[in-house]
């Protein structure tokens, strides 16, 4: 291939009730090639039952270079976290 | 053996799967891209699964020593009845789609039928294998609509696939006398009530792709005998390598 298809992001749901998670990314022509490329892929070894595609481009990252001032400040404070509740056994997925 | 005709129906839709399974296996690592080079090989692995159920069962009812590694490995040349499509080799991305297409096509047509089978074996292969080839068929369709209504070269390449091809296909249609024994007890299908419909099918797919359907009358046939094209030899002996090389071996 002279010219690569664009880029797309993978994001698969293992089962139902939990929410889809990113997979990998791969090479595709367009949302239908996407979704059966991804298929191939991602979930021949059983491994999902919803997909969703994103072409790359549309996903806007935050930038490495600002991760001092996007994410230092969290690292002292414990009491964002909410580790001082006692969680029922029944809660699953935390 | 005693039910000869039955064993020899079994081959006959068994060994088509076993040597397109081959023939797609042979792009892993050399497909065109990582994501169809995967997308081949999956089919392949889906009809080498298929293929398993079938010789299983025919290894049954030869009722000897045959196991079903020897019945898929071990046998000659012409003791294989696979149509003559199937062993095309992979000239190029077109050829592989265009062969895939035009058998997937028939390969779901005749699994419906062999639902309705009354060999219970055959129909529960039939309706496991269905979801399958629905699959290949819905991906070797995209992709001849892909590449005939895609670039000049690409559409270039696909007509000239499907112009080759074609001769090939009357022979998914033609009866052996074992198929003809089989279908009078209501076991085999009748294929040739098929064929209106696989035309049809066929046609109309190709017309949304923007590929000429092929005018050719002239049809090659021989291999559902036993008589195979010179490529099968050469795909075998890679198939029966490992077995020959090392006989018994198993994984």
């Amino acid at each position: 291939m002279k010219k690569n298809w664009p880029l797309w992001e993978i994001f698969v749901r293992s089962k139902n009730g939990l929410e889809h998670r990113h997979f990998g990314s791969l090479h595709a022509a367009d949302a239908e090639m996407a979704l059966e490329n991804a298929r191939d892929v991602y979930t021949r070894r059983n491994e999902g039952v919803s997909i969703w595609v994103v072409e790359s481009k549309h996903i806007t990252a935050s930038n490495p270079e600002n991760n001092g001032e996007l994410f230092e400040p969290a690292q002292d404070k414990v009491y964002r976290h909410p580790t001082f509740y006692d969680l029922p056994d029944e809660v699953k997925h935390m | 053996m005693k039910n000869e005709n039955l064993y020899k129906y079994i081959l006959g839709i068994a060994d088509n799967s076993l040597i397109l399974g081959q023939r797609l296996g042979e792009l892993c690592g050399h497909g065109p891209s990582l994501e169809t080079d995967i997308a081949c090989t999956n089919i392949s692995l889906d009809l080498l699964g298929q293929v398993r159920s079938y010789y299983q069962y025919a290894a049954k009812i030869a009722g000897d020593e045959r196991t079903e590694d020897e019945i898929a490995l071990l046998r000659k040349e012409r003791e294989y009845f696979n149509v003559l499509l199937v062993e095309q080799p992979n000239t190029d991305f077109a050829y592989t789609i265009g062969r895939q297409f035009l058998f997937d096509v028939y390969h779901l047509l005749l699994l419906h039928e062999l639902q309705k089978s009354k060999d219970l074996t055959l129909s529960a292969i039939a309706t496991k294998s269905i979801k399958e080839v629905s699959y290949h068929k819905r991906f070797s369709s995209d992709w001849v609509k892909r590449l005939g209504d895609g670039t000049d070269e690409s559409k270039e390449k696909m007509q000239n696939a499907i112009d080759n091809l074609w001769t090939y296909t009357d022979e998914l249609f033609y009866q052996t006398q074992s198929d003809k024994v089989m279908i009078a007890e209501g076991i085999g299908i009748d294929t040739s009530k098929l064929k209106d419909n696989y035309y049809r099918h066929v046609s109309e797919l190709l017309k949304e792709a923007t590929i000429e359907i092929p005018e050719s009358k002239w049809f090659q046939k021989g291999g559902k005998e036993g008589i195979h094209t010179e490529h099968l030899g050469y795909l075998l002996s890679d198939l029966q390598y490992m077995q020959r090389t090392y006989p018994n071996m198993e994984w």
